[in-house]
């Protein structure tokens, strides 16, 4: 039967022409926007470590002094130099990582390249296993190098490929800030986006080209870039003494009652520095995992959220008219579907043939749709957002768009083939 | 024209007509907000930065490794730029208006002590600063040349509490005055920043805008009287003749270079490209939403058009009947018109109800303003033209329907 309304529905499509290419266009224009805004918003909320991203937790301390004091007020979102030595060196976590954004110049040895910046990631060892980076050469530093201040550095591929060509280049030496740092690991094909250990730097787009040691960069003073924010008086911004936060902590915890263990831990801890005289502020902890941490950063930007809205209401009004240009189709061929139920036709079997139209509709709809996303993305791609690049369409948001535009037109035909099944078959015929 | 039985014919078509108004009210609404939305970006980027923007040049430099020598190298630097042929004026800025970044800002409180600050505003300083960016001072003076202070003996200083090297005098902007002191002349007033800084007023300049973050007001600037290098991040400003620009620039990087080949250009533009690169994001949101509008009302127009020629095609005889009793061509093209100026009347009244519905969720979490009432009578009046141009075509062709066809078929 299905194969007979669906013959039925081409022979319709091709009857109506400008009715059925407005329906048509109709969808396409609507699925095609908001496939467009949400491919961009799939992608840019969408989990940058699958599978190890609820086992990724970002510590907050509240070491603040007490003015302007808020109880239940958000803690910072970074930590203290001295919180998070003591945090990585107390090691109550499966792994943990302390780290801080910088740019550093490096200076190749071949003269055909001028001396460049590139942004550097200072971190502790951790920050590899933990976050899953692949490496293609060599491996990564250990907590020897970590406390002996190593003079190491790992590229990331993209560098490998502008200095060595994309040659194994570990063991070679690269001169940076005029250190001469010895390369020691190449990561393979890295990107997180967002860049959610630290959304001080940039959201999108802005991974990192050198990783050193987080002690080597102190011990050579390398520069600090990112976001410091501090309070009373005491020290220069960015520096162990300084009574300000801009460094990232981070914690693997492996199962929710080590998570739950650990945030007891981070209340001790507090009480203790209380204690000691180094916090003022009552205990005040949040442990969010990297997906609540992102949510809670609100790292999409608004203006991504606010076009996805547009678009969705430019769907609806879409669908609308739609509704409105098929019930003027079926009602138009009232006498045909008279024929048909004179003939014997259940009120249940018209209904089916018509809703299958509907959707035949809605394939067309939504390979229009399909066409014109693709064209979306192309311009949303030429915009100079720093997420731009990123705006592809994947094999799941494909099928999603297809479902939602069959999904929408069945939906804008339940109305009008319900009104058009009722039709009173003798009166119909009798008007013939 | 007697409305009656269109309104007894529309009562035999509910759901279309429904229908009808429904797109027409969701377009009016979504069309009311997006309009709003691009006003509120245009404005946004017509915002002023009180600086002579068609005549600066900015280029910013980084060095590799330690720099002992910077004053003086800065002190060369400038003197150098100065002296090529078409800089009218040449300085040392640590941030400019709109560059995208508050490097540094300070909260300004009016009395020691005070808990909160009065306000946070963006704080510049360098050599030559205002003049070359062309702020005008509204009263009272600019910094003297030994009255400025290196960055480098500022920064140890402010830790120490060693009143000798830091500053004693600041120049606030015109917004900055007025709202700290309205009413009142701002000089020789004291404020005080960071731990308790005392700074006493010596000018009000005219509009100077903040690098970023302009929500927190736009033109809540301050300038200190510190002298800075590029090592510590600062850049240098050229002033020239717009069409020198071009040729400035270059002897400008040449001469700098030929002092010293080993530092590396982060940035070398004009003020104007700087300032197109601070709104590129509202551009292209803007052009976005002009897209989804123009979209939106070639659908809605569609939509009306596809559905009145179906009831054209629907009422052809009942057209005729009246054709033949004498209704005149005139009559019946102003039938579909009225018709269609009365749902859309009714689809726009519901469509301003719902606009104002989304201003509201809008202004929840986008944290926009109210949308102004000027924006309901324009909604109206675009979708009323929109649906008497939609419906034209398939109401001449009605009116075009001849008296006979009530006489053909049963």
């Amino acid at each position: 039967m299905f194969g007979y309304y669906f013959d039925l529905a081409l022979r319709s499509l091709g009857r109506n022409k400008v009715l059925t290419a407005l329906m048509v266009l109709a969808i396409a224009l609507g699925i095609g926007a908001s496939m467009t805004t949400l491919t961009v918003l799939h992608v840019l909320s969408g989990d940058p470590l699958p599978g190890r991203s609820s086992n990724l937790y970002a510590p907050q301390l509240d070491p603040r002094d007490l003015s302007d004091y808020q109880p239940q007020a958000e803690p910072p979102d970074q930590v203290t130099w001295t919180d998070g030595m003591n945090l990585l060196q107390a090691k109550r976590a499966d792994r943990q990582a302390l780290m801080t954004g910088g740019s550093v110049a490096i200076q190749p040895a071949q003269s055909a390249l001028q001396p460049f910046y590139e942004t550097a990631r200072y971190t502790t060892a951790d920050f590899f296993p933990m976050f899953g980076v692949p490496f293609q050469y060599g491996h990564t530093w250990g907590a020897a190098e970590d406390a002996a201040s190593a003079a190491v550095v790992v590229l990331s591929g993209k560098l490998n490929d502008k200095l060595f060509g994309g040659r194994d280049s570990t063991g070679r030496m690269l001169r940076v800030e005029g250190y001469a740092l010895r390369i020691i690991g190449v990561l393979g094909d890295w990107r997180s986006n967002p860049h959610f250990y630290d959304l001080n730097v940039k959201n999108y787009g802005g991974d990192e080209g050198v990783y050193v040691p987080l002690s080597t960069s102190q011990a050579l003073h390398l520069t600090h870039i990112g976001g410091a924010s501090c309070w009373g008086s005491g020290g220069a911004d960015a520096t162990p003494a300084a009574p300000c936060v801009w460094l990232q902590f981070w914690v693997q915890l492996d199962t929710p009652v080590k998570a739950e263990a650990y945030r007891q831990f981070l209340i001790h801890y507090s009480q203790e520095q209380k204690t000691l005289g180094r916090f003022q502020r009552p205990p005040n902890v949040r442990l969010r995992n990297l997906m609540q941490w992102l949510d809670y950063e609100q790292a999409v930007p608004g203006d991504v959220q606010l076009q996805t809205w547009l678009a969705l209401g430019f769907l609806l009004v879409c669908l609308v008219n739609t509704v409105g240009l098929m019930l003027a189709k079926f009602l138009r061929r009232s006498a045909e579907l008279a024929v048909r139920r004179a003939l014997g036709a259940s009120q249940r079997a018209l209904f089916m043939q018509l809703l299958v139209e509907s959707g035949v509709i809605g394939l067309a709809g939504g390979l229009g749709g399909l066409l014109l996303a693709y064209l979306g993305l192309w311009l949303v791609r030429r915009q100079p957002a720093d997420y731009a690049s990123l705006a592809h369409l994947d094999g799941a948001m494909l099928l999603l768009t297809i479902l939602l535009a069959v999904g929408a037109s069945l939906l804008a035909g339940v109305l009008p083939a319900w009104r058009a099944c009722r039709i009173a078959p003798g009166l119909q015929l009798k008007s013939t | 024209m007697d409305i009656r039985p269109i309104l007894s014919t529309l009562r035999r078509h509910k759901i279309t007509a429904w229908l009808l108004i429904l797109e027409i009210a969701l377009t009016c609404a979504i069309v009311c907000n997006a309009v709003f939305l691009i006003h509120q970006r245009l404005q946004r980027m017509d915002i002023p930065s009180g600086i002579a923007e068609h005549d600066l040049l900015q280029i910013k430099f980084a060095y590799i490794g330690d720099r002992p020598d910077a004053y003086a190298q800065a002190q060369t630097d400038l003197v150098t730029l100065r002296q090529i042929a078409g800089a009218q004026a040449v300085a040392l800025a640590n941030q400019l208006p709109l560059s995208g970044y508050d490097m540094s800002t300070s909260g300004l409180k009016l009395r020691p002590h005070q808990q909160k600050n009065s306000l946070e505003a963006a704080s510049y300083y360098g050599q030559n600063l205002l003049a070359t960016l062309g702020v005008r001072l509204i009263s009272g003076r600019d910094f003297q040349p030994d009255e400025l202070i290196d960055l480098k003996a500022v920064m140890p200083a402010l830790h120490s509490d060693d009143m000798k090297n830091l500053p004693h005098t600041v120049i606030v902007a015109q917004a900055v005055a007025a709202r700290l002191w309205p009413g009142q002349r701002a000089l020789g007033k004291t404020i005080y920043v960071g731990d308790d800084i005392p700074l006493q007023v010596v000018g009000v300049s005219a509009p100077l805008a903040r690098p970023d973050n302009l929500q927190m007001g736009a033109q809540y600037s301050i300038v200190f009287p510190i002298r800075l290098t590029a090592t510590e991040g600062g850049s240098y400003v050229i002033r020239t003749a717009p069409e020198d620009r071009e040729q400035v620039l270059k002897s400008a990087l040449a001469a700098l270079k030929r002092l010293d080949p080993n530092r590396i250009v982060l940035e070398q533009r004009t003020y104007d490209e700087l300032r197109d690169g601070y709104f590129q994001d509202d551009r292209a949101m803007a052009g976005m939403l002009v897209g989804v509008i123009a979209a939106l009302l070639i659908v809605t127009a569609l939509g009306i058009a596809g559905l009145a020629s179906f009831w054209v095609g629907q009422r052809r005889r009942t057209i005729g009947v009246r054709r033949a009793l004498g209704a005149t061509r005139g009559n019946i093209l102003h039938y579909f018109q009225t018709e269609n100026f009365l749902l859309a009347t009714i689809g726009i009244a519901l469509g301003m109800v719902l606009a104002y519905g989304i201003n509201v969720f809008l202004m929840l979490h986008y944290e926009l303003p109210r949308l102004p009432v000027i924006y309901f009578p324009v909604g109206a009046i675009a979708l009323w033209l929109i649906g008497q141009l939609a419906v034209l075509g398939p109401a001449l062709r009605a009116a075009a329907v001849p008296p006979v066809v009530a006489t053909r078929s049963v």
